[in-house]
């Protein structure tokens, strides 16, 4: 039996002054155990355990890219599509991701596989294109390395 | 002297382990700065001039001289460090964090001791996850072998959002809100995170202190380009250059030796046509100004700023018209909403810059890009909407033959060509609806 989440959402509140400054990691906590996402019923939980309405805890959800308010993939692939990836071939990496997993940007494979993300930079201009699986960065990917990123990914 | 210092050492042992740290005498300015009046640490950070290396280039010494004493002010006073990088072309605080994680925590206690503050909090960007397990484990080890001495440090993962790594944005978003900019005054110094007096600095900032204190003030003032650019910067070398990474250098090297003697220069045989030397906020610099040293100073006197350090390299193969819609485009996605230069200004950039990069526009419509640049810089609550305005302006001065051109020849001279043809905008996707389970668009 996992702990209930308002216990771990509180115990994180008691290091902060003032515990509205848990809804992030709250939030975090809540997508993780809802399979990567925010359904309606994890605002309704993330508020009752940090006392704020689920109002309140959607509004600042929406604000945050990394929070996901509709269903995700088992697998999340995002692609830097910023000028110093781009400069360097980032759309022929998104372009490869595309034929290989048969979505656009944005979209979810239809058997809930992968879900395919543009994204702006994620902090690692040096090594382009960086490619984040599940937050994971790969560095340095090129069109040639996706069929096999994809090969992996499936069996892991 | 080697002038290495934030990552100094960091070659020869792994000093992500408190062992290894402490063998270079890791923590030892922790302890002999206990010692010290808070005053006089602020006096080596002011005689070393040690300045923001987030971009804003203010004095450290003097922001932390900003913070009222306690009898003035009784609310716990917080020291915030921004680990929020998020600046296209910035990839330097996330190589301290995995690297030398220890001297950016040894880093934070002396500055907690120089506000005689007892709260550190470190706002670190969600898509770090490996500097946030790194910075983690070393927090952990530093508070087992009791460094902290009462002092309680709070590791903060952000979600995505570019406009917290403003210092507003972070504070407000550290409060459990959206990270929206505040209005100032007043300033962080005076009310800052709870409306408390705060020292908001960033990673590098923070990082090159232990150093400072190990060589002094007056050593450390000697290297790089003094008297206002002193010391080392990470520069974050990306683009269109042989070698991409961090380098860590006094300031001062020129733009043309860092990318032809230390980054290889420009690959595929291309040529160079122009350098963003601080970050995509930055003016855009052409290939006949890389002859500029980079440092503070110098860079004014082109109309543009050394920024968080970040070299972006564009070679001849780009569309600059291709390259301002892209920095708009990721800016008005970053836009907090909530004033309306920023807010409209980045929307109408963008759609400007779509209608002459489609070869639809007219020359006035040109005109009036730079009119919208201009009706955003200097009239918003932050910095967010002059970072896009600043750079798109700088294109269209520069690169004016080719913005007209567009214009004149009904469509992108490079034919589809250029090398950030078709590049898809993140802001794009928020009209696809994700496909549910059963196969059935949501």
């Amino acid at each position: 039996m996992p702990r209930p989440l308002a216990d771990q959402v509180r115990a994180i509140a008691a290091q902060y002054p003032e515990s509205r400054s848990a809804v992030m990691p709250a939030l975090r906590i809540a997508q993780e155990r809802h399979g990567g996402w925010l359904p309606p019923e994890a605002f309704e939980e993330v508020g009752e355990a940090l006392e704020l309405t689920p109002a309140y805890c959607k509004g600042v959800a929406t604000f945050y890219d990394m929070f996901h308010l509709a269903p995700v993939g088992r697998r999340l692939v995002e692609v830097c599509t910023n000028i110093c990836c781009g400069l360097r071939g980032a759309q022929e990496v998104l372009s490869a991701f595309e034929r290989a997993l048969g979505v656009q940007p944005g979209e979810t494979t239809p058997d809930g596989e992968f879900t395919l993300r543009a994204v702006e930079c994620i902090g690692g201009c040096g090594w382009p294109t960086v490619v984040a699986i599940d937050d994971r960065h790969r560095l340095n990917v090129t069109a040639g390395d996706v069929p096999q990123i994809v090969q992996e990914l499936r069996h892991e | 002297m080697s002038d290495v210092i934030v990552l100094a050492g960091a070659d020869e042992r792994d000093l992500t382990q408190l062992g290894e740290y402490r063998a270079l005498g890791g923590y030892a300015q922790l302890e002999r700065v206990r010692g010290m009046a808070p005053a006089d640490v602020i006096g080596e950070l002011n005689a070393a001039n040690l300045r923001g290396r987030g971009g804003a280039f203010f004095a450290t010494g003097r922001k932390m001289q900003f913070i009222p004493g306690a009898e003035q002010n009784p609310n716990p006073h917080y020291v915030c460090v921004n680990a929020d990088e998020s600046e296209p072309g910035t990839f330097k605080d996330r190589e301290i964090m995995n690297r030398v994680p220890h001297r950016l925590i040894e880093g934070s206690l002396i500055a907690a001791h120089a506000i005689d503050s007892q709260h550190v909090f470190i706002y670190i960007r969600g898509e770090y996850l490996d500097a946030f397990e790194t910075l983690r484990a070393a927090l952990d080890e530093a508070r087992k072998a009791e460094l902290f001495d009462g002092v309680t440090i709070v590791l903060h993962r952000g979600a995505g959002a570019y406009i917290c790594g403003e210092e507003s944005g972070l504070l407000e978003s550290l409060e459990g809100h959206r990270g929206q900019a505040r209005s100032r005054p007043p300033y962080p110094a005076i009310s800052g995170l709870y409306a408390s007096p705060t020292l908001i600095n960033n990673v590098e900032t923070i990082a090159t202190i232990p150093k400072i204190l190990e060589l002094g003030g007056a050593e450390y003032a000697k290297i790089g380009a003094p008297p206002d650019s002193t010391g080392t910067r990470l520069f974050c070398l990306s683009g269109n250059v042989v070698k991409g990474g961090n380098y860590e250098l006094p300031m001062g090297i020129t733009i043309r030796e860092v990318i032809y003697d230390l980054a290889g220069g420009i690959p595929d045989g291309r040529a160079l046509k122009a350098v963003i030397p601080g970050g995509s906020s930055m003016p855009i610099l052409t290939a006949g100004q890389i002859d500029v040293p980079l440092e503070h100073d110098a860079l004014r006197a082109l109309d543009t700023f050394l920024g968080a350090a970040a070299v972006i390299v564009v070679d001849d193969r780009a569309c600059m018209v291709q390259l301002g819609l892209r920095v708009a485009q990721f800016y008005m996605h970053e836009s907090c909403g909530k004033c309306t230069p920023c807010r409209e200004g980045t929307r109408w950039m963008v759609q400007l810059l779509e209608a002459i990069e489609a070869g639809e526009a007219t020359h006035s419509q040109l005109d009036l890009l730079l009119d919208v640049c201009d009706r955003i810089l200097g009239k918003c609550l932050c910095p967010l909407g002059d970072a896009a305005a600043m750079p798109v302006a700088s294109y269209v001065v520069k690169f004016r033959d080719e913005f007209r051109a567009h214009i004149d020849q009904g469509g992108c001279p490079f034919g589809g060509e250029s090398s950030l043809d078709g590049l898809f905008a993140p802001v794009d996707q928020h009209t696809h609806h994700p496909v549910v389970e059963e196969g059935v668009p949501a």
